[in-house]
């Protein structure tokens, strides 16, 4: 594997896409204000709380400017876009805080959270994936394909609350949720260590399914065809033949593909997250959403939609050094 | 793939659950004289039994009953969201195939564009400013679920246009409406259909993750979203049944429905060799 990679074309692709993402990302944004335009929800109203219920229309009206609601949509959205490309993205009423200053604090806590729930699935999808393929339609294949489906059709908050009655109320081993305990006022590894192992394990376990049959199909596959057939006739060890030849074949689709899973690793975080009380952009999601506090979530489904196409861009380029004759055309 | 024994099994465990699934939401509310919202604080939590096969919840519910409730809700809601979805994809589709050239290019890149946004937050950015009520919820599933379809149906739609048969019906003098309605329409049915039986179970887990961040149905058309919601300040007090059996209420049907629908789609694809194909 000692071939040079093809900067070029990666870095042409790379420039493509973000040319390409430059419109859809102002389409979402467009729409997420034409959507709240629409909506009988008023920002006026849900600012001044009880107080508007008695307020003078005088003094709504104020509130309206105040607010700059009284503009057109696309005034307010090109306010709201200028605003944003320098770092602004206006304040959250739920958080009562920049919506950056949001975003940054609770960004890596999501990261690690999703980092480490891939690389569990990454892992047990392998190793399950590898124990199943080997012997498809057997009793472990059977059973953990079983297991994989049922897993598939599980919601993910449902795994989770059971997760924390059995780990955390019955057994007592783990913590139920949060980032730390919550008598503690600092942050210590420790804590975050034995608090992001049951979130971790929902959200990667919630995502396995994908991954394991992904790589039983591909070492199932990989064992049938020539080269595995070559290297048995060869009379190499089963079990290089499964490591050396099954293995690779069938990990490398799913390692490159990864990139196109955000999507679903967002669906799921925004459930672990919420049951979990764990401090990330997911959960802040679900706030924002139920008090309606449109800065916030407008930021978030933007900043969203950014990473699924960042996902997807990653996955191509893997997709495309894994396999030469994909290229990077798209 | 597997034997044909383990085909008919899968077949008809499949059948008989989503039968028994749809009696019981059509059958149990009629002719069932029970109350499921009577409230009775001295038989609260308790776990379960022969007299509450699933228990009940905190203010005394029979849970078995609540789950059946809440099923015909999320089912009730899960069928009319594919449904309009299932249009509104094929409508987009069919568009785009039959027209093709810059309405089918600008029609794609809605789609592309629509498949950036994750689901569940689209369908949350939905509920959260239009709520509360069922109809937020089919809006927020519906618009993110016709995608696929509408992939579907144009690539069925492109393909079909070459055939023989159009191009004959084309020379012949049949109208664009003619040609739509009478050749492409019908046989994109059986694909746009099997979409829409996959995409029940999707919708369902759709408005039950959204009932339960809630931001779904209103708590007193509790579907199992809300079911699962509710039980939360329970499941701290150790009881863990009325967690359990909505979620169990859920996955069944979902096995059921994919169970049917892989039998359905394996005589529509016959090549089809993964599993992870449609």
């Amino acid at each position: 594997m000692s071939r040079r990679l093809p900067w070029g074309a990666m870095a042409r692709m790379t420039g493509r896409r973000a040319l390409a993402a430059v419109p859809v990302l102002l389409g979402v944004t467009l729409a997420v204000f034409a959507v709240a335009e629409a909506s009988p929800f008023d920002p006026v109203k849900a600012y001044a709380g009880t107080a508007g219920l008695t307020a003078s229309q005088d003094n709504l009206d104020q509130l309206r400017h105040n607010l700059g609601v009284d503009q057109p949509l696309l005034t307010r959205w090109w306010e709201w876009l200028t605003a944003a490309v320098t770092g602004d993205l206006g304040d959250s009423a739920v958080m009562r805080r920049p919506v950056a200053d949001v975003i940054t604090e609770r960004l890596g806590w999501s990261v690690l959270l999703a980092a480490t729930a891939f690389l569990v699935a990454i892992a047990l999808g392998t190793l399950l994936g590898v124990l199943a393929g080997r012997r498809r339609g057997g009793l472990l294949d059977r059973t953990v394909s079983a297991l994989a489906y049922t897993l598939e059709a599980a919601p993910a908050f449902w795994l989770g609350l059971l997760a924390i009655w059995f780990f955390a109320l019955r057994l007592g081993v783990l913590p139920a949720g949060g980032l730390t305990d919550t008598a503690s006022d600092t942050v210590t590894p420790d804590q975050v260590a034995r608090h992001l192992v049951l979130p971790a394990l929902v959200l990667g376990v919630s995502q396995l399914p994908w991954f394991f049959l992904y790589v039983r199909q591909g070492v199932g596959d990989a064992l049938d065809e020539d080269p595995v057939r070559g290297a048995r006739a060869r009379g190499l060890a089963e079990r290089t033949v499964l490591t050396g030849h099954a293995l690779r074949a069938g990990m490398l689709p799913m390692l490159t593909l990864i990139g196109s899973r955000v999507p679903e690793l967002i669906t799921g975080a925004l459930l672990v997250e919420t049951v979990f009380s764990w401090p990330g952009i997911a959960a802040a999601t679900v706030q924002a959403a139920t008090a309606v506090d449109f800065p916030l979530l407008a930021a978030l489904t933007v900043l969203a939609t950014a990473a699924v196409l960042l996902g997807n861009l990653l996955s191509d380029l893997l997709y495309g050094l894994a396999d030469p004759r994909v290229g990077f055309d798209g | 793939m597997a034997d044909p024994r383990t085909h008919r099994l899968r077949l008809w465990t499949s059948a008989l659950v989503v039968g028994a699934v749809v009696l019981a939401v059509l059958l149990v509310p009629p002719l069932v004289q029970l109350d499921e919202q009577a409230v009775d604080l001295s038989q609260k939590l308790l776990p379960p039994s022969w007299e509450h096969p699933f228990g009940t919840d905190d203010v005394g519910r029979d849970l078995l009953l609540r789950c059946v409730y809440g099923l015909r809700i999320s089912l009730l809601v899960g069928l009319v969201a594919a449904l309009v979805a299932t249009v509104l994809g094929t409508a987009v589709g069919a568009a785009a195939g039959a027209l093709g050239g810059w309405t089918d290019r600008t029609l794609m890149r809605l789609v592309d564009a629509f498949s950036s946004v994750p689901h569940l937050l689209l369908g949350i950015f939905v509920v959260a400013l239009f709520r509360p009520g069922v109809w937020p919820v089919i809006a927020s599933v519906a618009v993110t679920h016709w995608l696929s379809t509408a992939r579907i149906v144009r690539s069925e739609v492109l393909s079909l246009r070459t055939r023989p048969h159009i191009e004959a019906a084309i020379s012949g003098g049949a109208s664009r409406r003619r040609v739509a309605t009478r050749h492409l329409l019908p046989a994109v049915l059986p694909q746009a259909g099997l979409a829409a039986v996959l995409m029940v179970p999707h919708a369902m887990w759709h408005e039950s993750a959204l009932s339960f961040l809630g931001l779904g149905l209103p708590s007193h058309q509790a579907s199992l979203g809300n079911l699962v919601q509710s039980a939360r300040s329970s499941l701290l007090s150790g009881a863990w049944w009325p967690t359990l059996f909505p979620g169990l209420f859920l996955i069944l049907p979902t096995l059921a429905i994919a169970g049917l629908a892989g039998t359905w789609r394996d005589r529509l694809n016959p090549r089809r060799r993964s599993e992870l194909m449609l």
